[in-house]
């Protein structure tokens, strides 16, 4: 009797175990959230001060065309954002655009048409594209896509198309494989049941497999596009780098990220140049967060209706 | 003698090397349950996927032998498999509705089919679901996604698409075995309903189901089949002892 009593009421060694197991987890899980919240909070406090402490209007930030920190205009520094926030939108937007028919092809192929060559090739040729460092691709953006660009359409080569065309080569990976992935957790049996009711193969695809995939492959989207607005390196290569208001698709232009990259280092801490830097930082966090909620939304919606 | 619409001579079916079918006769009559019933990896599914050319979709498979659907040879030079499909329906093990409303999935043979007329469309929704036995349920709720419905629901809804097309023969791949006891005994009595306008072909692992409906029955074993005869003569006076076994459960 004793000796039961004895062994139930002293804590065990598993379950000491156990409980240190539990602590570790979650310090570690609490040391990745504060590094998160702290991120936030840093971005957002440095951000803040252009509109706190240099008295910039956000309105004005947001719609300013004219972006040159150092100078000020009726006692406000010139830190309109417009033309950065228009090109990084207009490159994401047309590179994913141009992307999507490439990738829902490719999937396509892999999953349905060819799926033991599309498995066996374009399996690891996706693989590799997406493990290509940003600046390979944006060397080769400079050396080949820029002087394409000039040759046929004039002017300097560097701009908003280019950047579409690197852009869209490093996202294409990140569609792809995700499409792909939507594509093959659409039940074998919706193919054989359409098949059997004397569908054809292409029937089969447009009708069922992509509908029932539309919610993956919304997402797959989103992450592209995700990806294609926080590209930093490969863009400032090949976009010309001048803070004008896109006019045109083939004239310089610049991105967030391509201004924030040439920008920071050549700036001081507290100073107006580069409060205006993390502003753009800021927005670049909140587009982050607002792809990532269109993901999420997208997925419930997509849950609910299976 | 009743007319025979389906027939088959010495079906043979390989994978690889590997011989799954050896040389089937059989031969299925008009307005008719025809059961196929065999162990486990028996070849009876596989047979049975061979009318409707399901298995071309497979590679390294390898079939021999004659198809005929009336007169006309169903592995024909000539022949349109999708149109073929539309001739010989299918319905499935696990109940497999698209993903959308239940009036798109009766439909969409029809619609595949180049079917626009929304009368038409309507009618046949209408007719298809009631030979199924399940209008009386759905009528309300064409527009709601037929995946809400329970699993035998799902299976009827299933054959109703099939139905839709109207099809001369409906193959059934263990339609009732991912299914509770009442709702298989409901797709039973559908089945033995459309029998009257279909020839319905059916592979079952449930010896009572092949009992209770089917008017012949064929036993397959090891990808040969053993016996096929009226199904009173196989469960009461078989004439292999392999069928006795397999009947009486000492095997399978």
């Amino acid at each position: 009797m004793d000796k039961i009593r004895e062994s139930i009421l002293t804590t065990s060694r598993a379950s000491k175990l156990e409980r240190r197991g539990k602590i570790i987890s979650l310090t570690c899980l609490g040391g990745i959230c504060l590094v998160v919240v702290a991120i936030f909070g840093f971005i957002a406090y440095r951000g803040l001060m252009t509109f706190t402490s240099d008295h910039v209007s956000i309105i004005k930030f947001l719609t300013g065309t004219e972006w040159n920190p150092s100078v000020s205009k009726n006692g406000a520094p010139l830190v309109g954002a417009l033309p950065m926030i228009a090109g990084s939108f207009l490159i994401t937007i047309l590179a994913t655009v141009l992307a999507i028919p490439f990738a829902i092809g490719t999937a396509l192929m892999m999953t349905d048409i060819t799926p033991k060559t599309g498995t066996r090739i374009l399996q690891p040729v996706l693989e590799l594209l997406v493990g290509i460092p940003s600046v390979v691709y944006g060397f080769i953006g400079l050396t080949v896509v820029v002087p394409a660009i000039r040759t046929v359409f004039g002017g300097s080569g560097f701009g908003i198309l280019s950047g579409t065309f690197v852009l869209f080569v490093m996202v294409l990976p990140t569609i792809t494989s995700m499409t792909v992935d939507s594509l093959s957790s659409v039940p074998k049996d919706y193919r054989s049941a359409s098949l059997a009711l004397g569908a054809t193969r292409w029937q089969t695809i447009y009708k069922v497999v992509l509908r029932s995939a539309t919610p993956g492959i919304l997402t797959a989207i989103v992450f592209g596009m995700a990806r294609a607005f926080g590209e930093a390196l490969a863009v400032q290569m090949v976009v010309g780098n001048a803070t004008l208001m896109p006019y045109s698709l083939v004239a310089p232009a610049s991105t967030l990220t391509s201004v924030l990259t040439t920008g920071i280092g050549n700036t001081v801490m507290g100073t107006v140049q580069n409060d205006a830097l993390w502003s753009l930082a800021l927005i670049l966090l909140l587009m982050s967060l607002a792809f990532n909620l269109a993901i999420h939304l997208i997925a419930r919606r997509g849950a609910m209706k299976r | 003698m009743e007319k025979q619409i389906l027939t088959t001579k010495n079906v043979k079916l390989s994978y690889g090397d590997f011989e799954a079918l050896h040389g089937i006769d059989l031969a299925f009559n008009e307005h008719e349950i025809t059961a196929l019933i065999g162990p486990s990896g028996c070849g009876k599914s596989t047979y049975l996927r061979c009318l409707n050319r399901m298995n071309d979709q497979i590679d390294g498979v390898n079939i021999s032998g004659e198809f005929k659907l009336h007169d006309t040879d169903i592995y024909g030079e000539n022949t349109d498999v999708v149109e073929l499909r539309k001739h010989i329906g299918m319905v499935f093990q696990q109940p497999n509705p698209f993903p959308m409303s239940i009036y798109d999935n009766v439909v969409f043979g029809l619609r595949v089919a180049g079917v626009r007329d929304k009368a038409k469309l309507d009618e046949a929704v209408q007719t298809a679901l009631k030979q199924a036995a399940i209008w009386d349920e759905v009528k309300d709720k064409l527009d709601q996604n037929a995946l809400a419905l329970s699993g035998g629901q799902q299976q009827r809804i299933c054959i109703a698409r099939a139905l839709a097309v109207s099809p001369d023969v409906l193959l059934l791949d263990e339609p009732t075995s991912a299914l509770d006891p009442h709702s298989s005994r409901q797709i039973e009595a559908t089945l033995l309903q459309l029998k009257e306008q279909y020839t319905i072909i059916t592979v079952t692992h449930n010896l009572q189901q092949a009992a209770r409906i089917a008017d012949r029955t064929a036993f397959f074993l090891q990808g040969d089949l053993i016996e096929a005869a009226s199904t009173k003569q196989i469960f009461m006076n078989p004439e292999h002892e392999q069928t006795r076994d397999f009947i009486t459960g000492r095997f399978g």
